[in-house]
Protein backbone atom coordinates (compact mmCIF):
# COMPACT_ATOMS: atom_id res chain seq x y z
CA UNK A 1 0.00 0.00 0.00
CA UNK A 2 0.98 3.74 -1.02
CA UNK A 3 -0.31 6.78 0.41
CA UNK A 4 -0.05 9.47 -2.06
CA UNK A 5 -0.67 13.37 -1.31
CA UNK A 6 -2.04 15.12 -4.16
CA UNK A 7 -3.30 18.41 -5.14
CA UNK A 8 -6.55 17.32 -4.21
CA UNK A 9 -6.08 14.98 -1.34
CA UNK A 10 -4.81 12.03 0.06
CA UNK A 11 -5.33 8.54 -1.50
CA UNK A 12 -4.28 4.94 -0.32
CA UNK A 13 -2.85 3.10 -3.08
CA UNK A 14 -3.66 -0.25 -2.43
CA UNK A 15 -2.06 -1.69 -5.44
CA UNK A 16 0.49 0.84 -5.77
CA UNK A 17 4.15 -0.51 -5.88
CA UNK A 18 7.29 1.73 -5.72
CA UNK A 19 10.55 0.46 -7.04
CA UNK A 20 13.19 3.23 -6.38
CA UNK A 21 12.04 6.25 -7.98
CA UNK A 22 9.45 4.80 -9.67
CA UNK A 23 6.13 4.46 -8.60
CA UNK A 24 3.98 1.88 -10.57
CA UNK A 25 0.19 2.76 -9.85
CA UNK A 26 -2.69 0.71 -11.50
CA UNK A 27 -4.63 2.83 -13.48
CA UNK A 28 -7.48 2.76 -11.17
CA UNK A 29 -5.51 4.50 -8.56
CA UNK A 30 -3.69 6.41 -10.43
CA UNK A 31 -6.94 7.86 -12.14
CA UNK A 32 -8.32 8.31 -8.68
CA UNK A 33 -5.66 10.37 -6.91
CA UNK A 34 -4.34 12.40 -10.04
CA UNK A 35 -6.69 12.57 -12.98
CA UNK A 36 -4.32 11.46 -15.53
CA UNK A 37 -5.44 8.05 -17.95
CA UNK A 38 -3.46 6.27 -20.31
CA UNK A 39 -4.74 6.66 -23.90
CA UNK A 40 -3.53 5.47 -27.42
CA UNK A 41 -1.82 9.41 -27.87
CA UNK A 42 0.00 9.00 -24.55
CA UNK A 43 -0.95 10.31 -21.15
CA UNK A 44 -4.03 12.32 -20.58
CA UNK A 45 -6.03 14.15 -17.88
CA UNK A 46 -9.50 15.53 -19.44
CA UNK A 47 -8.59 17.74 -22.55
CA UNK A 48 -4.93 17.55 -22.33
CA UNK A 49 -2.64 15.15 -23.29
CA UNK A 50 1.16 14.37 -23.23
CA UNK A 51 2.52 12.42 -25.79
CA UNK A 52 5.42 9.73 -24.41
CA UNK A 53 8.82 10.67 -25.53
CA UNK A 54 9.73 7.85 -28.66
CA UNK A 55 10.72 4.55 -27.22
CA UNK A 56 10.43 5.51 -24.13
CA UNK A 57 6.97 4.66 -23.40
CA UNK A 58 7.16 1.55 -21.11
CA UNK A 59 9.38 4.08 -18.88
CA UNK A 60 5.67 5.27 -18.38
CA UNK A 61 3.25 2.85 -18.80
CA UNK A 62 3.25 -1.12 -18.61
CA UNK A 63 -0.11 -3.46 -18.84
CA UNK A 64 -2.26 -1.65 -16.85
CA UNK A 65 0.07 0.41 -14.61
CA UNK A 66 1.30 4.25 -14.90
CA UNK A 67 4.44 5.47 -12.96
CA UNK A 68 3.31 8.18 -11.74
CA UNK A 69 6.54 9.52 -10.84
CA UNK A 70 7.97 9.13 -14.78
CA UNK A 71 5.18 11.14 -15.44
CA UNK A 72 5.62 13.79 -13.25
CA UNK A 73 9.45 14.00 -13.87
CA UNK A 74 8.39 14.47 -17.08
CA UNK A 75 5.76 17.38 -16.70
CA UNK A 76 8.89 19.30 -14.66
CA UNK A 77 6.50 18.79 -11.16
CA UNK A 78 8.20 18.02 -7.67
CA UNK A 79 7.94 14.21 -7.00
CA UNK A 80 9.27 13.66 -3.36
CA UNK A 81 9.03 10.20 -1.28
CA UNK A 82 9.99 8.57 2.30
CA UNK A 83 12.97 6.34 2.58
CA UNK A 84 10.75 3.14 2.43
CA UNK A 85 8.82 4.33 -0.61
CA UNK A 86 5.55 4.22 1.24
CA UNK A 87 4.39 7.82 1.27
CA UNK A 88 4.77 10.16 -1.80
CA UNK A 89 4.16 13.72 -2.68
CA UNK A 90 2.77 14.44 -6.64
CA UNK A 91 3.21 18.05 -6.42
CA UNK A 92 2.42 21.26 -8.82
CA UNK A 93 5.29 22.77 -10.36
CA UNK A 94 6.57 26.25 -9.46
CA UNK A 95 6.03 27.68 -12.52
CA UNK A 96 2.00 26.44 -12.59
CA UNK A 97 1.71 27.81 -8.85
CA UNK A 98 2.71 30.98 -9.57
CA UNK A 99 0.90 30.86 -13.19
CA UNK A 100 -2.17 30.28 -10.98
CA UNK A 101 -1.73 33.31 -8.44
CA UNK A 102 -0.96 35.40 -11.29
CA UNK A 103 -4.39 35.22 -12.99
CA UNK A 104 -5.38 36.43 -9.48
CA UNK A 105 -8.23 34.05 -9.42
CA UNK A 106 -7.68 32.42 -5.16
CA UNK A 107 -6.97 28.91 -5.23
CA UNK A 108 -9.32 27.28 -4.61
CA UNK A 109 -8.86 24.91 -1.10
CA UNK A 110 -10.99 22.51 1.43
CA UNK A 111 -10.05 22.83 4.92
CA UNK A 112 -11.55 20.90 7.99
CA UNK A 113 -12.81 23.08 11.16
CA UNK A 114 -12.29 22.16 14.92
CA UNK A 115 -15.28 19.53 14.35
CA UNK A 116 -13.94 17.99 10.86
CA UNK A 117 -16.51 19.37 8.68
CA UNK A 118 -14.73 20.60 5.69
CA UNK A 119 -15.31 24.09 4.28
CA UNK A 120 -14.56 25.35 0.41
CA UNK A 121 -13.05 28.89 0.01
CA UNK A 122 -15.64 29.03 -3.11
CA UNK A 123 -18.56 28.09 -1.48
CA UNK A 124 -18.37 32.08 -0.47
CA UNK A 125 -18.32 33.53 -3.74
CA UNK A 126 -20.66 36.65 -3.77
CA UNK A 127 -18.97 37.76 -0.23
CA UNK A 128 -16.06 39.73 0.29
CA UNK A 129 -13.40 36.96 1.96
CA UNK A 130 -10.88 37.98 4.77
CA UNK A 131 -8.28 34.81 4.20
CA UNK A 132 -6.07 34.98 7.84
CA UNK A 133 -3.89 32.80 8.75
CA UNK A 134 -2.97 32.38 12.34
CA UNK A 135 -0.65 29.72 14.68
CA UNK A 136 -0.78 28.91 18.45
CA UNK A 137 2.77 28.45 18.15
CA UNK B 1 -9.41 40.89 17.45
CA UNK B 2 -11.34 38.91 14.12
CA UNK B 3 -14.82 37.59 15.94
CA UNK B 4 -15.20 41.60 16.80
CA UNK B 5 -14.43 42.76 12.95
CA UNK B 6 -16.88 40.24 11.88
CA UNK B 7 -19.88 40.63 13.99
CA UNK B 8 -19.32 44.40 12.52
CA UNK B 9 -18.66 43.68 8.93
CA UNK B 10 -20.73 40.37 8.15
CA UNK B 11 -24.42 42.14 7.26
CA UNK B 12 -21.84 44.75 4.89
CA UNK B 13 -20.96 41.01 3.25
CA UNK B 14 -17.59 40.56 4.80
CA UNK B 15 -16.74 36.51 5.68
CA UNK B 16 -13.74 35.85 7.90
CA UNK B 17 -12.16 32.71 7.35
CA UNK B 18 -9.43 32.50 9.77
CA UNK B 19 -6.84 29.13 9.18
CA UNK B 20 -4.76 27.85 12.05
CA UNK B 21 -1.68 26.45 10.55
CA UNK B 22 -1.04 24.01 13.18
CA UNK B 23 0.29 20.69 12.35
CA UNK B 24 -0.37 18.80 15.68
CA UNK B 25 -4.47 18.22 16.34
CA UNK B 26 -5.23 19.89 19.60
CA UNK B 27 -2.75 22.73 19.88
CA UNK B 28 -4.93 25.39 18.04
CA UNK B 29 -8.24 24.51 20.05
CA UNK B 30 -7.79 25.89 23.11
CA UNK B 31 -7.53 29.64 21.32
CA UNK B 32 -10.54 28.83 18.89
CA UNK B 33 -12.49 28.18 22.70
CA UNK B 34 -11.42 31.57 23.53
CA UNK B 35 -12.23 33.16 20.55
CA UNK B 36 -15.59 31.64 20.22
CA UNK B 37 -15.58 32.07 16.25
CA UNK B 38 -19.07 32.77 14.34
CA UNK B 39 -16.63 33.01 11.34
CA UNK B 40 -15.61 29.86 9.73
CA UNK B 41 -11.92 28.51 11.96
CA UNK B 42 -10.25 26.16 9.92
CA UNK B 43 -7.18 24.06 10.59
CA UNK B 44 -4.44 23.16 7.91
CA UNK B 45 -2.06 21.33 9.56
CA UNK B 46 -0.13 20.84 6.28
CA UNK B 47 0.33 24.44 5.35
CA UNK B 48 -1.81 24.09 1.82
CA UNK B 49 -2.49 27.91 2.09
CA UNK B 50 1.90 28.45 2.24
CA UNK B 51 1.86 25.94 -1.11
CA UNK B 52 -1.15 28.19 -2.61
CA UNK B 53 -0.82 31.52 -1.36
CA UNK B 54 3.03 32.06 -0.62
CA UNK B 55 1.97 32.35 3.12
CA UNK B 56 5.60 32.36 5.18
CA UNK B 57 3.97 33.94 8.68
CA UNK B 58 1.36 34.41 10.94
CA UNK B 59 -0.91 36.64 10.84
CA UNK B 60 -0.76 37.00 7.01
CA UNK B 61 -3.94 37.53 4.96
CA UNK B 62 -5.51 37.92 1.77
CA UNK B 63 -8.05 39.75 0.27
CA UNK B 64 -10.32 37.70 -1.95
CA UNK B 65 -13.62 39.99 -3.49
CA UNK B 66 -16.82 38.53 -4.47
CA UNK B 67 -15.85 37.33 -7.66
CA UNK B 68 -13.34 35.04 -5.66
CA UNK B 69 -10.43 37.36 -7.50
CA UNK B 70 -7.53 38.75 -5.20
CA UNK B 71 -7.48 42.48 -4.52
CA UNK B 72 -4.05 41.85 -1.50
CA UNK B 73 -1.96 39.04 -1.88
CA UNK B 74 -0.42 37.14 1.38
CA UNK B 75 1.45 39.72 3.51
CA UNK B 76 1.24 41.21 7.24
CA UNK B 77 -1.91 41.33 8.93
CA UNK B 78 -2.14 44.56 10.77
CA UNK B 79 1.50 42.46 12.92
CA UNK B 80 4.51 44.88 14.03
CA UNK B 81 7.15 43.30 14.91
CA UNK B 82 7.17 45.61 18.21
CA UNK B 83 8.31 41.87 20.34
CA UNK B 84 11.78 42.53 18.90
CA UNK B 85 12.14 45.83 20.77
CA UNK B 86 11.23 44.60 24.12
CA UNK B 87 12.93 43.91 26.95
CA UNK B 88 12.92 40.02 26.86
CA UNK B 89 13.74 39.68 30.50
CA UNK B 90 10.58 42.10 32.20
CA UNK B 91 8.81 41.47 28.44
CA UNK B 92 8.30 45.25 28.68
CA UNK B 93 7.89 46.96 25.95
CA UNK B 94 8.88 50.35 25.11
CA UNK B 95 6.47 53.40 24.73
CA UNK B 96 7.05 54.07 21.23
CA UNK B 97 6.81 50.34 20.21
CA UNK B 98 3.82 49.98 21.68
CA UNK B 99 2.06 52.69 19.77
CA UNK B 100 3.48 51.74 16.51
CA UNK B 101 2.03 47.83 17.67
CA UNK B 102 -1.36 50.02 17.97
CA UNK B 103 -1.36 51.69 14.50
CA UNK B 104 -0.40 48.62 12.69
CA UNK B 105 -3.80 47.03 14.12
CA UNK B 106 -5.66 50.09 13.67
CA UNK B 107 -4.29 50.86 10.50
CA UNK B 108 -5.09 47.65 8.91
CA UNK B 109 -8.75 47.04 10.51
CA UNK B 110 -9.55 50.65 8.85
CA UNK B 111 -8.20 49.72 5.43
CA UNK B 112 -10.58 46.56 5.57
CA UNK B 113 -13.68 48.90 6.36
CA UNK B 114 -12.60 51.10 3.93
CA UNK B 115 -12.58 47.87 1.14
CA UNK B 116 -15.72 46.72 2.84
CA UNK B 117 -17.61 50.08 2.09
CA UNK B 118 -15.92 51.12 -1.14
CA UNK B 119 -15.03 47.70 -2.73
CA UNK B 120 -12.67 48.09 -5.79
CA UNK B 121 -12.86 51.93 -5.33
CA UNK B 122 -11.11 51.58 -1.71
CA UNK B 123 -7.25 52.95 -2.11
CA UNK B 124 -6.48 49.61 -0.15
CA UNK B 125 -7.98 47.58 -3.18
CA UNK B 126 -5.33 46.49 -5.48
CA UNK B 127 -6.16 46.73 -9.09
CA UNK B 128 -4.97 44.00 -11.13
CA UNK B 129 -1.26 44.86 -11.91
CA UNK B 130 -0.56 46.20 -8.91
CA UNK B 131 -1.55 43.18 -6.78
CA UNK B 132 -0.08 40.76 -9.51
CA UNK B 133 3.20 43.43 -8.53
CA UNK B 134 2.77 42.46 -4.53
CA UNK B 135 2.64 38.69 -5.34
CA UNK B 136 4.70 36.86 -3.48
CA UNK B 137 7.24 34.51 -5.01
CA UNK B 138 6.61 31.09 -5.85
CA UNK B 139 10.13 29.80 -5.95
CA UNK B 140 11.27 26.07 -6.88
CA UNK B 141 13.00 25.86 -3.70
CA UNK B 142 9.61 27.52 -2.07
CA UNK B 143 7.60 24.81 -3.68
CA UNK B 144 9.68 22.05 -3.26
CA UNK B 145 9.90 22.64 0.34
CA UNK B 146 6.27 22.82 0.91
CA UNK B 147 6.00 18.97 -0.49
CA UNK B 148 8.41 18.26 2.15
CA UNK B 149 7.06 19.88 4.79
CA UNK B 150 3.95 18.11 3.82
CA UNK B 151 5.47 15.18 3.29
CA UNK B 152 7.77 15.37 6.76
CA UNK B 153 3.86 16.18 8.79
CA UNK B 154 2.38 12.81 7.12
CA UNK B 155 5.38 10.75 8.46
CA UNK B 156 5.06 12.43 11.76
CA UNK B 157 1.74 11.40 12.32
CA UNK B 158 2.12 7.94 11.10
CA UNK B 159 4.97 7.63 14.24
CA UNK B 160 8.13 8.06 11.89
CA UNK B 161 9.23 10.85 14.19
CA UNK B 162 13.09 10.90 12.82
CA UNK B 163 12.48 10.79 8.96
CA UNK B 164 9.18 13.41 9.71
CA UNK B 165 12.01 15.90 11.55
CA UNK B 166 14.70 15.39 9.08
CA UNK B 167 12.55 16.28 6.46
CA UNK B 168 10.52 19.40 8.29
CA UNK B 169 14.36 20.96 8.91
CA UNK B 170 15.52 20.20 5.14
CA UNK B 171 12.72 21.93 4.44
CA UNK B 172 13.17 25.09 6.28
CA UNK B 173 16.81 24.83 4.51
CA UNK B 174 15.55 25.19 1.42
CA UNK B 175 13.01 27.76 2.30
CA UNK B 176 14.72 30.34 4.97
CA UNK B 177 12.07 32.66 4.50
CA UNK B 178 9.24 30.70 6.01
CA UNK B 179 8.95 31.10 9.50
CA UNK B 180 5.65 28.81 9.50
CA UNK B 181 8.20 26.10 8.26
CA UNK B 182 10.81 26.68 10.97
CA UNK B 183 8.43 27.50 14.03
CA UNK B 184 5.97 24.34 12.96
CA UNK B 185 9.19 22.39 13.61
CA UNK B 186 10.72 24.24 16.40
CA UNK B 187 10.56 23.06 20.17
CA UNK B 188 8.25 25.07 21.88
CA UNK B 189 7.96 26.84 25.25
CA UNK B 190 5.62 25.60 28.37
CA UNK B 191 2.95 28.33 26.76
CA UNK B 192 3.44 26.11 23.54
CA UNK B 193 5.69 28.71 21.86
CA UNK B 194 8.07 28.45 19.39
CA UNK B 195 10.24 31.72 21.32
CA UNK B 196 13.32 29.42 22.99
CA UNK B 197 16.73 30.84 22.75
CA UNK B 198 17.13 29.47 18.76
CA UNK B 199 14.18 31.40 17.76
CA UNK B 200 15.52 34.67 19.13
CA UNK B 201 19.17 33.85 17.83
CA UNK B 202 17.34 33.43 14.35
CA UNK B 203 14.86 36.67 14.49
CA UNK B 204 18.38 38.33 15.82
CA UNK B 205 20.31 37.01 12.88
CA UNK B 206 17.35 39.24 10.88
CA UNK B 207 19.28 42.24 11.30
CA UNK B 208 17.99 45.18 9.51
CA UNK B 209 15.33 42.64 7.51
CA UNK B 210 12.02 42.37 8.66
CA UNK B 211 10.08 39.71 10.40
CA UNK B 212 7.10 40.85 9.09
CA UNK B 213 7.47 41.44 5.64
CA UNK B 214 6.79 45.81 4.90
CA UNK B 215 2.89 46.09 4.18
CA UNK B 216 2.39 48.28 1.01
CA UNK B 217 -0.38 50.92 3.09
CA UNK B 218 -0.73 54.31 3.63
CA UNK B 219 0.05 54.67 7.36
CA UNK B 220 1.41 51.44 8.02
CA UNK B 221 4.44 51.66 10.49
Amino acid sequence: MVTLLTESGEYAASGAEARGEALWCPARDAEAATGWVAKPEGLCRGEVCVPLPAGRGREFVDGGRINLAALWRHLGRPVLHSDRGHVWVLAESAGDRATALASLQAPDFTLPDVAGRPHRLSDHRGKKVLLVTWASW
Amino acid sequence: MWQALYEELADRGLVVIAVAMDSREGDPLPWIEAAKPTYPALIDRDHRLAELYGIVNVPQAVWIDEAGRIVRPAEPAGAYEGFRKMNRATREMPEDVARLTTQARTTYLDAIRDWVRNGAKSAHAFAPDQARGHLPALTESAVRAQAMFRLGQTLLRLGETAEGQRLLQHASRLHPESWCIWRQGADVTDQGLAALPDFWERVDALGEKRYYAPVDMKGMP
